[in-house]
């Protein structure tokens, strides 16, 4: 009973970071319909920043999440301005490959600047865990899982409270109606992009004192946030929040209960199960697939 | 007509480059681009003429390696359930080979019928999983496959000649031809599908797929058919590569491996029979041109910059747009040679 409650509570943290993932790259997917490889990219990004500003600068944390905000957004920002505005986004998989070339492109800058060594950020709380009974969790972790759900509860006020969200709404349902009404679609589009990546990079920055930072992190991040939108249905937001959460519990719980060297073939096994009995994804029903 | 002598000609000269240019290093170079071009040539038919992006190619390249590898070496393994562990003895490679091109197709077969009831991204993603399940398995059953200890001493390549026995092909000059048959075979086998009924068929449900289901054309059967004939291509590339390294772990089923192969087709040209060559033979050597001028971290960005340029600029390929050159420029020549009213074609 008591390895169960530490399990889901571990479960808890990791998926309210991959809930974070999910979100930035199913908005992106579902209002712009572009495939996002490099989002995984974008969380490595976010993870390196808070590395560099914390042991180059001697910022705290912190102030290092905040950066890291900030450079998502700019970056996102860039992309889609540069890479995105002119294109066909209706083209899906030409918009796919240029994704996957800012993807390697961002790989190996990172490598180039860091080198293929794992980095660690220190974590500006105390070592001792926390400790209820017979589960503990460590500080930093309880303070990962506070942030993340605060910026999902936030996010989902944006979105359904103000009037970008509604902007990004009605775009989502219809691209040239929304237009009609005077939605300037270039710009929604822009910030959307800029939003997920800053997400992402929130998310990355956020795990950096948890894990260690290496050039390659970004590739199985970009993976298991397709699983978790795929789990979700893509473009489903509330299904990229849970699919976050199961994802975290199949994951830890198959760990724990079946295989942890087989922990990060559960994920693609899911969504190899859910592409065969359920395409559309767990909670959509409307979307036709194909 | 002219394609063909340009065919021809190109196979003849790449025959005869060892006999002028008898360097085992470049030989060696060109064999190993040579399986990538195979790859790519194969990515082609599903990529370039069913327009399915298959993110997991590089699944059936690893399965083919692996395949053939073990059988070769030998294995034994303890299946779950069972209480003899199942000994397979050490086969010739040339039948193990062989195996490995049609477990390869099989798998192709069988992730087809899967993946083809989703399209687009979701197609995608779920070749993605595919291929890491795959590397994930090959990662962690170290009973079979050792894991990251790595599969060593594969045996060199050999073929069964009628009258003549076995032959053995470890020297780099008879690796460079087996390497080039093999992509011969495998160029040709994709010409004739593309230009038979099958062939026009996968066109036609690339093109509009729904047009082609509404006059009868079955889908799935031949979106079915080019999966079972690219990944047994695949699996053959893998196969080549697994015998003429004599090592392979778990990193043949890396994600790059696959990128490479997209990277390829699209420089030179989905859905045109040279362009995955071009591309092959470009990205396949550029990396020997570039070695040592500068690293691989820079090469790799100069690929991905490469690839949106051409994908941004270029959007059908290299051969495509060197194509629709020439024959500008000829009918330019053309023109003013004799006065014909050129009717233009909306």
């Amino acid at each position: 009973m008591d390895q169960l409650l530490q399990h889901t509570l571990n479960a808890l943290v990791l998926g309210s970071t991959y809930a974070l993932l999910g979100i930035g790259l199913t908005l992106i997917f579902g209002i712009m319909r572009v495939v996002n490889f490099a989002h995984g990219e974008l969380y490595a990004l976010g993870a390196y920043v808070a590395y560099g500003v914390v042991a180059m600068f001697g910022m705290n944390f912190f102030g290092s999440l905040i950066v890291a905000a900030i450079v998502g957004f700019l970056f996102g920002t860039a992309i889609e301005y540069f890479l995105l505005r002119r294109r066909d986004l209706k083209a899906i998989d030409e918009v796919m490959l240029i994704m996957i070339g800012v993807m390697i492109i961002m790989q190996n800058a990172e490598l180039l600047m860091w080198g293929g060594v794992a980095k660690s950020v220190p974590s500006p709380f105390s070592q001792e865990p926390i400790v209820w009974g017979a589960i503990s969790v460590s500080p930093i972790r309880l303070f990962v899982l506070v942030t993340a759900l605060a910026l999902l509860v936030i996010f989902y006020l944006l979105i359904e409270r103000s009037r970008l969200g509604l902007a990004m709404r009605a775009t989502f349902q219809d691209k040239d109606a929304a237009k009609i009404v005077g939605v300037n679609v270039s710009h929604v589009y822009t910030l959307t992009f800029a939003l997920g990546s800053c997400l992402a990079s929130v998310a990355g920055a956020l795990l950096a004192p948890v894990f260690v930072v290496t050039p390659t992190m970004g590739d199985l991040a970009s993976l298991k946030a397709f699983a978790i939108v795929i789990l979700g249905g893509l473009g489903n937001l509330p299904g990229a929040a849970l699919g976050g959460f199961i994802l975290a519990i199949v994951e830890e719980f198959g760990a724990g209960y079946i295989s942890t060297a087989y922990r990060d073939a559960l994920g693609f096994l899911v969504i190899l199960a859910v592409m065969i009995f359920r395409p559309q994804g767990l909670f959509t029903i409307r979307e036709r697939v194909g | 007509m002219k394609k063909k002598i340009t065919f021809l000609v190109s196979v003849l000269a790449l025959a005869l480059l060892p006999l002028i240019w008898p360097d085992p290093y470049l030989l060696s170079v060109v064999a190993s681009v040579g399986i990538f071009v195979i790859a790519a040539i194969s990515l082609n038919l599903l990529l370039g003429y069913t327009g399915q992006l298959s993110l997991g190619h590089v699944a059936f390249f690893g399965l083919g390696a692996y395949t053939t590898s073990l059988l070769s070496l030998g294995f034994d393994v303890t299946l779950w359930g069972m209480t003899e562990p199942l000994v397979v003895t050490a086969k010739p490679v040339w039948v193990s080979f062989a195996c490995g091109i049609a477990f390869a197709a099989i798998a192709g077969w069988l992730l087809g019928k899967l993946a083809f009831r989703v399209r687009g991204a979701y197609f995608v993603i779920v070749t993605i999983s595919f291929a890491q399940v795959m590397r994930m398995v090959s990662l962690n059953w170290v009973d079979l496959t050792e894991g990251p200890m790595a599969l060593n001493n594969i045996p060199a390549l050999t073929m069964w000649v009628p009258g003549e026995g076995v032959i053995d092909l470890a020297s780099k000059l008879s690796t460079y031809w087996l390497v080039l048959a093999v992509a011969v075979v495998s160029y040709l086998l994709v010409a004739a599908i593309v230009h038979s009924r099958i062939g026009r068929a996968m066109i036609a449900l690339r093109e509009n797929e729904t047009l082609a289901r509404s006059v009868g054309i079955r889908v799935t059967h031949y979106l079915g058919i080019a999966t079972i004939f690219a990944a047994g291509i695949a699996g053959a590339a893998g196969g080549l590569y697994a015998h003429t390294v004599r090592i392979i772990d778990p990193d043949v089923f890396m994600f790059m491996f696959t990128i490479m192969m997209v990277i390829m087709v699209i420089v030179g040209g989905k859905g045109t029979l040279a362009g995955p060559v071009v591309g092959g033979l470009l990205f396949g050597l550029l990396p020997e041109v570039l070695r040592g001028v500068v690293s691989p971290e820079i090469q790799w960005m100069i690929y991905g910059v490469l690839m949106i340029a051409v994908l941004v600029f270029m959007p059908k390929g290299v051969v495509p747009s060197a194509g629709n050159l020439l024959r500008r420029y000829s009918a330019k020549s053309m023109s003013e040679q004799t006065p014909v009213v050129r009717r233009k074609i909306a």
